[in-house]
């Protein structure tokens, strides 16, 4: 079918179809449940195939968007499927977790006067017809360079680097401080959302590829960076450790029992399936009444997980209004469906024991706007005298993420930020130190998927070139040599 | 998968591990930690590396029976595996000269001090250990740790075998008769650490203890392990697992660890149903 019989905007843009929010809540099953073949058909033949394409633009890995949609549009799903891998690696896990609406979808054309390509919609579509039908496409690991890089941290950023540098035919062992690698991929983002079985299988392709994982391995505890290099024979270095250091709120009673914090609350859920308790071992908090605190997606993932272990009642509690919450606009809206009860422009002030040092309830006051702050964003001011109290047994602090020190600490002349960041520059990922290379969270603070996979990717093609510095000069020759397969 | 190489019973429901375990072997350092997990399903859990081997890549593991997972971990026998082993966590003790150290051990933290106290004597200290348990027959690594100091102290709660009464008594008692301590170390159950914090700050002498919240991932990222020390809020996992026992919270430690008492009771009574 010819796209041109279609009049720009004249197909509206087609709905993910998905649980109703009565059924999803009784179970942590995936709530979209993906385009079926003629719906995303349809959907491909919106776009308008652009000769400037500002689509790729807003995607930070720069997918080939309009050559990938217009393979959808001539059933080529297999060759849409090629053209998502050349620049992304995990588009399963992206096609459900990016923020389209700020990234790709927020600059599509289409969208300028009506609904933009459901983009995001699309590359999940093509990633899973391949998984489903159990299609090959994996390239081939390069032909074997003698180097070893070491990855720290299976997350995104790790689990990227860790691809591109086995096609180019690098040894690569990635190490995880956990038990199971993927980083917020399987501890954070619930299974409601991304299936945990998909994550799996992203990281068998990379075995495939030759990557090493082993797990149990706390780089800084277990084995330093600087042993890496000296005794374990890496070449070079990565470090994509994300931004896993909880912060608190600092309030009276943070103390109490049932006061956690979100990285513990989704940990216990998602990595050790305390759901399941006590099937397994691990249990979780779950008071009658819950409430999380904060606005972003780890404060909805927080509460839409309470949420499906039956509690009365769940409110999210987040200080500014609405508009300004920085969590994916489909999962608020989800949110919402699923019955979460928002108090915006609220923020708590202190945890209430209920006599015996367990918590009853948070004491909380309204805010109001004011001027915008230094992040554009309008700062919230409490309403004097506005104070009132949410009743709960739990609470779930998800106010942000900082730098984890256990890498940092203990490798020499290895810079770090303000904010405990590692120092890396943005385009190469290079650190203060020769040879080692850091991106995602660990840099940036806590961001995005596809921007982590992207500060992997980047930096491994800095490694790369790097590591042909070491076979004795980079001659553009070498360079081509050992980059041809793959 | 960790292989267990050796395994023995050293007191009623406590039993020492030699687990394979060679990265761990060869970074750890005394006070340090491994997270466990026995199999598919199970906790992950944390228990202090008593010893290790470089040479053979072994470590040594003291572990007592309260609830589930410590229940299923010593029906784990000789050349069966566990699943994970992950460490060493936490930050090594602070081992330097400081002249008479006094290490006293409350029931199963004989096990973690032993370490420490064969540290602080290899580095010149003049130790005193101080060992007790509910009664002798509970009483563990007794001429494990005779070998590590220069003078072994005993008391039991019934007076079965050597002093009657608390560790922290025995103690208070040594000093009182004239013996002096330039530094403390104290691990055992939390009143006991307690009630030696109580002493030892009698008397002005600087005292580590080994605070045992529960704990999830070990590396920091979760914050369920915090402790309140000197009134500030910290994660037992990466900022210790000891800490200035003079600055330590310990009421508000102790009811943190009934958090989960009615899921972990839940547990064993299904153990006790099932068999499993
Ligand atoms: C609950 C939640 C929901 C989110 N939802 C979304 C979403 O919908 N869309 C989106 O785009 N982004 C989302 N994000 C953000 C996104 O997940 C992160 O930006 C991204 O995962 C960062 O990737 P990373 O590779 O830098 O780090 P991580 O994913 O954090 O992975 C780091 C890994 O390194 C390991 N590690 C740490 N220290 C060590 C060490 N010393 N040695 C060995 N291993 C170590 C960790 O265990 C972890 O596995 C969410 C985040 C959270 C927490
Ligand atoms: C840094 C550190 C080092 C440790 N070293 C050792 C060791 O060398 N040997 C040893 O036998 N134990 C050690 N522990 C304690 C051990 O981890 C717990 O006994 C174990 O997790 C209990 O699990 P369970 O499922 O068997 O019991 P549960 O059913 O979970 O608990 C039974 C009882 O133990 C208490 N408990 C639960 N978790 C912990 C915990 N993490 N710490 C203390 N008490 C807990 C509960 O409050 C309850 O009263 C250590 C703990 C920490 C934090
Ligand atoms: S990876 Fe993310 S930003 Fe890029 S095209 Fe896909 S959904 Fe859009
Ligand atoms: S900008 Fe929108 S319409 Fe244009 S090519 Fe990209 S997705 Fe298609
Ligand atoms: S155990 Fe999770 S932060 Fe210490």
């Amino acid at each position: 079918m010819a796209r041109d019989k279609a009049k720009p905007g004249s197909i509206p843009r087609q709905k993910m179809p998905e649980q109703s929010p009565l059924a999803r809540v009784a179970t942590f099953s995936e709530v979209a449940l993906g385009l079926a073949p003629d719906i995303a058909h349809l959907e491909s033949e919106r776009c308008l195939m652009c000769k400037k394409p500002t689509c790729i633009e807003g995607c930070p890995v720069s997918i080939d968007i309009p050559s990938f949609i217009q393979r959808v549009v001539n059933d080529d799903l297999e060759g849409a499927a090629r053209v998502l891998f050349e620049s992304n690696a995990l588009p399963a896990i992206c096609g459900r977790v990016c923020p389209q609406e700020d990234q790709c979808e927020s600059v599509c054309v289409l969208g300028k006067k009506f609904e933009p390509v459901a983009i995001g919609r699309l590359e999940r579509f093509v990633a899973d017809y391949v998984r489903e039908n159990g299609l090959d496409l994996l390239p081939n690991p390069g032909q074997a360079t003698g180097h070893k890089v070491a990855i720290i941290g299976s997350g995104p950023a790790g689990l990227s680097a860790a691809g591109e540098l086995a096609k180019l035919g690098h040894a690569v062992t990635i190490f995880e401080a956990l038990h199971k690698p993927g980083g917020v991929l399987v501890y954070g983002i619930p299974e409601f959302r991304l299936p945990k079985d998909i994550v799996a299988q992203e990281i068998d392709n990379l075995r495939k590829l030759g990557v090493e994982i082993e797990t149990n391995v706390v780089i800084g505890r277990t084995v330093l960076v600087d042993e890496l290099f000296a005794e374990e024979g890496f070449d070079a270095v990565f470090i994509g450790t994300g931004a896993g250091l909880p912060y608190f709120l600092d309030i009276p009673g943070e103390d109490l029992n049932g006061v956690c914090s979100a990285n513990e609350f989704l940990t216990r859920v998602n990595l050790m399936k305390a759901y399941d308790f006590p099937n397994v071992d691990t249990p979780v908090h779950v008071g009658n009444n819950v409430t999380v605190i904060g606005g972003g997606n780890t404060a909805l993932d927080a509460a839409r997980t309470a949420l499906r272990l039956k509690p009365e009642k769940v409110s999210l509690v987040y200080r500014r209004s609405r508009e300004e919450m920085p969590g994916r606009a489909e999962e608020i809206h989800h949110a919402e469906e699923e019955g979460v009860d928002f108090q915006m422009l609220t923020n708590p002030v202190r945890f209430i024991d209920n006599g015996e040092g367990w918590l009853a309830g948070m004491e909380c006051v309204r805010m109001e706007l004011g001027e915008p702050d230094d992040s554009g964003r309008r700062r919230p001011i409490p309403i004097e005298g506005s104070n009132f109290v949410i009743h709960c047994e739990t609470a779930v602090v998800a106010v942000g993420n900082g730098a984890n020190q256990i890498v940092a600490s203990t490798t020499p002349g290895l810079d770090t930020g303000r904010h405990g960041n590692i120092v890396a520059d943005e385009e190469t990922g290079a650190t203060s130190r020769d040879g080692v290379f850091a991106g995602g969270d660990i840099v940036t603070g806590a961001a995005t998927v596809i921007l982590a996979m992207g500060a992997g990717k980047k930096a491994a093609a800095t490694v790369h070139q790097y590591l042909l510095t070491l076979d004795g000069g980079a001659t553009e020759n070498g360079a081509a040599e050992i980059t041809s397969p793959g | 998968m960790y292989k267990i190489v050796e395994k023995r019973t050293l007191a009623p429901l406590t039993t020492w591990f030699l687990v394979e375990a060679p990265l761990v072997a060869k970074r750890h350092k005394p006070g340090q930690f491994v997270l466990v997990r026995v199999c598919e399903g199970g906790e992950r859990f944390p228990l202090t590396i008593v010893d290790s081997d470089k040479e053979t890549g072994t470590i040594a593991l003291v572990s007592q029976e309260v609830g589930k997972s410590t229940g299923l971990l010593a029906k784990v026998e000789e050349g069966e595996f566990l699943l994970d082993v992950a460490g060493p966590l936490g930050k090594p003790t602070d081992i330097h000269q400081f002249g008479r150290v006094v290490c006293v051990a409350g029931g199963i933290g004989a096990a973690p001090l032993f370490p420490i106290a064969r540290g602080m004597k290899n580095v010149g200290n003049d130790v005193t250990v101080i060992l007790g348990a509910r009664n002798e027959e509970l009483m563990i690594l007794r001429e494990e740790l005779e070998t590590v100091c220069h003078a072994l102290r005993i008391a039991t709660d019934d007076g079965s075998v050597g002093f009657h009464g608390f560790v922290s008594q025995l103690l208070d008692e040594r000093i009182q008769s004239g013996e002096s301590y330039d530094h403390a170390v104290a691990i055992g159950p939390l009143p006991m650490m307690e009630a030696v914090c109580k002493v030892t700050g009698k008397y002005n002498i600087p005292t580590i203890v080994s605070l045992n919240p529960v704990m999830v991932d070990g590396t920091g990222m979760c914050g369920g392990c915090r402790v309140k020390v000197h009134g500030e809020t910290l994660f037992a996992c990466v900022d210790g697992p000891e800490f200035d026992g003079l600055g330590v919270d310990f009421a508000s430690l102790s009811h943190r660890l009934k958090m989960y008492h009615k899921q972990e009771q839940c547990s064993l009574q299904r153990v006790a149903k099932e068999g499993a």
